[in-house]
């Protein structure tokens, strides 16, 4: 079986920048919540938009590699490679948001109060 | 601007506005459903660029098992709006832009050199659950048992968290 070399999908007159640049701003967003949220989970949901910006950098990249001068064979496990990388951050995220959000149910318990600001416990 | 374009332009302002909503929305559930709708607008774009199976995985994931966690945690500990900080210099909003303009600009930096880069002539298999499950069972294999351990200690940590007494 011969591959064709069609490309699959339809992003072939979107230009690689302005995904790039969607990705850099949701990071940025989310970057900005993080430092300004005093809600834990709402810290968490930025998190998430984090790892989601990074996610569509990946698979922005492992769509576009036209202009590294890979060879046909080797573009094909780049573009593998990105698509994996989506699946363990994903898989690290669910573990991530299990954990997390069981220690701020802890907390809560414990301290009936949950606010970034006044967990200063573990500071010495 | 052709089609596809004014398609991405779409629906990437939906994913910033989405994206908005999870910064400065008070209220967490108002938060969560903005997360959701930014979940499901990065599924599109994943499926514009090709990648089926993990759009499809994005929504099941994402937007379905762990918004549910969220939207969980959110209903039991019922918050109500937040109060600014209390210590006087995260002023948010200064800190905020300060914060996000830099970051920006750090990766503003970083696509000037790759923006001739052009969609590779990728093979027809590319997205589909069939190229990844192989991907995952040869080349990933070790990786993927890591994953799985490290889903284990999740869901035995998490279980252990939830008992009264730590």
């Amino acid at each position: 079986m011969t591959l064709a070399m069609a490309p699959t999908g339809i992003v072939n007159d979107v230009p690689i920048e302005w995904f790039l640049l969607l990705g850099a701003m949701l990071f940025a967003l989310g970057a900005v919540g993080v430092v300004v949220r005093r809600n834990p989970v709402t810290v968490f949901m930025c998190i998430e938009l984090m790892l989601n910006a990074v996610n569509l950098t990946f698979l922005t990249f492992a769509r576009y590699q036209n202009g590294w001068g890979l060879k046909y064979e080797n573009a094909q496990q780049a573009a593998m490679n990105g698509q994996m990388m989506v699946i363990f951050v994903m898989a690290v995220a669910a573990a991530e948001v299990a954990v997390g959000l069981g220690i701020i149910m802890a907390i809560f318990r414990a301290r009936r109060e949950v606010d970034v600001d006044d967990l200063s416990t573990l500071r010495n | 601007m052709t089609t596809n374009q004014i398609a991405f332009l779409a629906l990437a302002l939906l994913a910033l506005i989405g994206g908005g909503g999870v910064v400065f929305s008070q209220r967490p559930v108002r938060a969560a459903m903005c997360l959701v709708l930014n979940f499901l607008v990065l599924a599109a774009l994943y499926f514009m660029l090709g990648a089926q199976m993990l759009g499809i995985s994005q929504i099941m994931v994402y937007a379905g098992a762990i918004m549910v966690l969220f939207l969980f945690i959110v209903m039991m500990l019922r918050m109500d709006r937040e109060e600014p900080h209390k210590v006087w210099w995260t002023s948010a909003p200064v800190i905020g832009t300060v914060f996000g303009a830099l970051v920006l600009f750090i990766f503003a930096l970083g696509i000037r050199p790759v923006a001739e880069m052009k969609p590779g002539a990728v093979d027809p298999k590319f997205g589909t659950p069939q190229a990844i499950g192989m991907e995952m069972m040869t080349t990933y294999a070790w990786p993927f048992e890591v994953a799985s351990m490290l889903l284990l200690v999740g869901i035995v940590a998490s279980i252990i968290l939830a008992k009264r007494r730590i």
